[in-house]
C-alpha cells in the first residue's frame, strides 16, 4: 500500500527547504557580489582615471572605461609631477620611503623578537613590568610623541634626516613587535629551553639557533605589520623629514595638493596607487602566511 | 659515572620552603628514584641537580666536584623531560648532535656518537625525519638519544613516560632500565607512579611535602615502611589502616578484636596490613563485611568494612573466588606482616 502513496508530507517538506536553501545561497551569493562591487568601485575609478588622458576626463563620465588607453599620467606621476618647485615625480620619494621602510622594518622586528624572548623565556625580576609598559606604548597615538621626538632628534642631530626617520619609526613600532613576538613564544614549551640550557646552548645560542627558526610564521606577520604602518605613514614623515628626505606619501600629498592651473587628476590616480603598491604586494605575496601566522598563537607545533 | 651527595639541600620560593634539609647519597652506578604525589618537590630537586634551579642552602656534589654554582653544561649531566623537549625544526640526528656541536665536538666524531646511539635505540631509520613525523614512543627514544651522545656522568630523568600509553610505558620502563644497567651510568629519575618507582629504581627516595619520608630499596620500602604516607602510597592495592590499642602485648581494634603482637608499649596506634597480608581463614579474628568485589583474574579484591564499625577494609584473596554482597569473611593477620604507627607523628612504631 504505501508503496503507492503519494509522496508524504516530510518528503514534501525536505523538498521545500531544499528549495528555500538554494535560494538563500543565491541571495548571499548576490549580496556578497553587490559589496565586493561597491568596495571595488573606488579602486575602479583610480585604475581607469590613471589611464585616460585629461582631455577624456573632461569630456567623459567617471566611471566609463578609456576610450584611448595612455600612460602618459603614470610616466609623470613617477618622473615628471611637480612637489612644489622641484618636478621630478615620485620617484626620487619613491627610493626615500624604501630607505626608511626596510631598515626600519628588519630593526624593529629584529628587535621586537630579542624582546619577546626575554620577556617570554627569561623571567627576571620585573618582567611584567617591563611588558606592560611596553604595552602601553602601543596606545599612545602618533600625536603625542611628535614633540618629545623632534627634541630628541634635534638633540641628537638627527632632525630632518632618514635615519632620524629610521629611529623614530622602530621606536614607535617597538611595542607591536615586541607584543607579537612575546605572544608568541609565550607558547613554546620553557622545557625547551631548559633542554638547550642542559645542552650547553647559552642566552644568544638559545635565541639564534632555536627560537628564530621557529618564529617564520611570526616574522612574516610583524614584517606585514610594521611594512604597511611605516610605508603609509604620513605624520611622522610630515613633521621630521625636510626637502630631500620626505617619504612617498608625503610627496604625493604635494603632488596632489600643489598643482597650479588644471587639476590632473590622471596624474594624481597613478601617482596614489604607485605609493600604495608596495603594500599592496607585500599583502600578496605574503598574505596568505600572514592567516597562518595571526592564529599561529593558538596551533601547537 | 659518579657519586652524587645531596648534603643538607633546602630550596626556598621567597619566604615559603618547599624542600626542607634533604640528605642523600647516590652510588656511583646507582638507579634511584624520586617519587611522590604531584606537589612534593621531586621535580625542583631534580632540576637542582640539573642546575635549572639554584639551591637555597646546602650542597650537591657529582663525583668530587661541588655544582651548586655551575650551569647545566658544566655538570657533566644529561636531561630527559616529560614532554620530550626536542627541538622541532630539527631532524632528529641534529636534535641529537646539538649538544655535541656546542662542545665542539669534530663531525667524525658527532657522527659516530649519534650513530652509536640510534644503534643502541634502534631509532636508525628516523635519523632524517622531523620530531614531529614521530610517535610518541618514537620521540621518547630520541630524547634518550640525545642524553646518551653526551656521554654524561648523571642521567636525570623528567616523568619521561607519562604522555605515553599504559602498554608502551611498560615497555619503555624495561629499555630504560636495561639500558641504564647496560650503560652504567648514575641516573635519578623523577615519577609520581608509584608502580614505575617499585620496578625501575636499585633505591627509591620518597617526597611528601618537601620532606624525604624514607630512602631505602623498594622492599625495604614494602617490608618496613617508615611512616603511614610511606606505607599507604607503596604498594597496590594501598595498605589497610585501623585505629587500634596496644594492651598487655595485644593489639585491640576498635570492635574489640585481638590480635597478639609483641609490643611493650601500651599506647594508642595505627594498625597497618596489606590486602594481600590477609589471609582467608573461617576462623580467623578479623571480618569483612563485603560491600564490593573486583574481579581481576589473578585475583579478587574484597572492599567492604572492618566488622562492627565503619573502617573501610580490603582484602586480596588469590585465584576466583565469588562472594555475596553483605556477606561476611573471616581472616587472620600473621603478626609478622603487621605494621604499627604512631597515630600523632605517623611513624613507624618498631614491634
Amino acid at each position: 500500500m504505501t508503496d503507492f502513496a503519494p509522496m508524504s508530507p516530510a518528503a514534501t517538506q525536505n523538498r521545500n527547504s531544499d528549495v528555500q536553501k538554494l535560494a538563500l545561497r543565491w541571495l548571499l551569493f548576490a549580496m556578497l557580489g553587490l559589496f565586493a562591487l561597491f568596495y571595488l568601485m573606488p579602486l575602479f575609478v583610480m585604475v581607469t582615471t590613471s589611464l585616460k588622458s585629461l582631455e577624456e576626463i573632461r569630456t567623459g563620465s567617471l566611471i566609463a572605461f578609456p576610450r584611448e588607453l595612455t600612460f602618459e599620467a603614470w610616466r609623470t606621476a613617477w618622473s615628471g609631477a611637480c612637489t612644489g618647485i622641484k618636478c621630478e615625480g615620485l620617484q626620487p620619494y619613491f627610493w626615500n620611503s624604501v630607505l626608511i621602510a626596510v631598515p626600519a622594518v628588519l630593526l624593529s622586528t629584529g628587535l621586537g623578537a630579542a624582546n619577546g624572548y626575554v620577556i617570554a623565556q627569561w623571567n627576571f625580576r620585573g618582567a611584567n613590568l617591563i611588558f606592560s609598559l611596553m604595552l602601553f606604548g602601543c596606545f599612545i597615538p602618533f600625536q603625542v610623541v611628535l614633540l618629545p621626538m623632534a627634541m630628541m632628534l634635534g638633540k641628537m642631530g638627527l632632525a630632518g634626516t632618514i635615519p632620524g626617520l629610521i629611529l623614530t619609526h622602530v621606536i614607535y613600532g617597538l611595542g607591536f613587535t615586541t607584543l607579537f613576538f612575546r605572544n608568541f613564544y609565550v607558547t613554546i614549551p620553557a622545557d625547551l629551553v631548559k633542554a638547550a640550557k642542559v645542552d650547553g646552548a647559552g642566552f644568544f645560542r638559545i635565541f639564534w639557533s632555536i627560537f628564530l627558526p621557529l618564529s617564520l610564521p611570526i616574522i612574516v606577520v610583524t614584517v606585514i605589520w610594521q611594512f604597511t604602518q611605516i610605508w603609509n605613514d604620513f605624520l611622522f614623515g610630515v613633521s621630521f623629514s625636510q626637502a630631500g628626505t620626505q617619504p612617498v606619501t608625503v610627496a604625493l600629498n604635494n603632488i596632489v595638493n600643489s598643482t597650479t592651473g588644471v587639476k590632473e587628476y590622471n596624474v594624481d590616480m597613478a601617482a596614489a596607487i604607485i605609493a600604495a603598491l608596495p603594500t599592496l604586494l607585500v599583502y600578496v605575496v605574503a598574505g596568505k602566511y600572514f592567516i597562518r601566522g595571526l592564529t599561529a598563537g593558538s596551533v601547537k607545533g | 659515572m659518579a657519586e652524587i651527595h645531596l648534603t643538607d639541600l633546602t630550596k626556598s620560593y621567597g619566604p615559603t620552603e618547599v624542600l626542607h634539609h634533604i640528605e642523600g647519597h647516590i652510588q656511583d652506578g646507582e638507579f634511584i628514584v624520586i617519587v611522590g604525589p604531584s606537589g612534593c618537590g621531586k621535580s625542583t630537586l631534580l632540576r637542582m641537580v640539573a642546575g635549572l634551579e639554584t639551591v637555597s642552602s646546602g650542597e650537591i656534589r657529582i663525583g668530587e666536584r661541588r655544582v651548586n654554582e655551575l650551569e647545566p653544561s658544566e655538570r657533566d649531566i644529561a636531561m630527559v623531560f616529560q614532554n620530550y623537549a626536542l627541538y622541532p625544526h630539527m631532524s632528529v640526528r641534529a636534535n641529537m648532535a646539538y649538544g655535541l656541536k656546542i662542545r665542539k665536538l669534530s663531525q667524525a666524531e658527532i657522527n659516530r656518537r649519534v650513530e652509536e646511539a640510534a644503534d643502541i635505540l634502534e631509532i636508525r631509520q628516523y635519523l632524517d625525519r622531523k620530531p614531529r613525523q614521530l610517535s610518541g614512543g618514537q620521540r621518547q627514544r630520541v630524547a634518550m638519544g640525545r642524553a646518551i651522545v653526551r656521554d654524561p656522568q648523571v642521567f636525570l630523568f623528567d616523568e619521561p613516560l607519562s604522555n605515553l600509553d599504559a602498554k608502551l610505558r611498560v615497555q619503555m620502563r624495561l629499555e630504560i632500565r636495561k639500558l641504564q644497567q647496560r650503560l652504567g651510568v648514575t641516573s635519578i629519575y623523577v615519577t609520581h607512579d608509584q608502580v614505575e618507582a617499585m620496578t625501575l629504581g636499585d633505591r627509591l627516595m620518597v617526597l611528601n611535602g618537601g620532606y624525604v619520608e624514607q630512602f631505602g630499596t623498594p622492599i625495604e620500602l614494602y617490608d618496613r615502611p617508615a611512616s603511614i604516607f610511606v606505607a599507604g602510597f607503596i604498594g597496590s592495592p594501598a595498605m589497610n589502616f585501623l585505629p587500634a590499642e596496644v594492651k598487655d602485648g595485644s593489639v585491640v581494634l576498635s570492635n574489640g578484636v585481638i590480635i597478639p603482637v609483641e609490643s611493650p608499649k601500651e599506647a594508642n596506634v595505627t594498625l597497618g596490613i596489606r590486602p594481600e597480608h590477609l589471609q582467608p581463614e573461617p576462623e580467623g579474628a578479623i571480618a569483612l563485611q563485603v560491600e564490593m568485589v573486583e574481579q581481576l583474574g589473578a585475583n579478587t579484591l574484597l572492599h567492604g568494612t572492618l566488622q562492627g564499625t565503619d573502617k573501610a577494609l580490603t582484602a586480596s584473596v588469590a585465584g576466583h573466588a565469588t562472594y555475596e554482597n553483605g556477606e561476611f569473611v573471616n581472616f587472620s593477620a600473621p603478626a609478622s606482616m603487621l605494621h604499627l604507627f604512631d597515630p600523632e607523628t605517623e611513624s613507624r612504631l618498631e614491634l
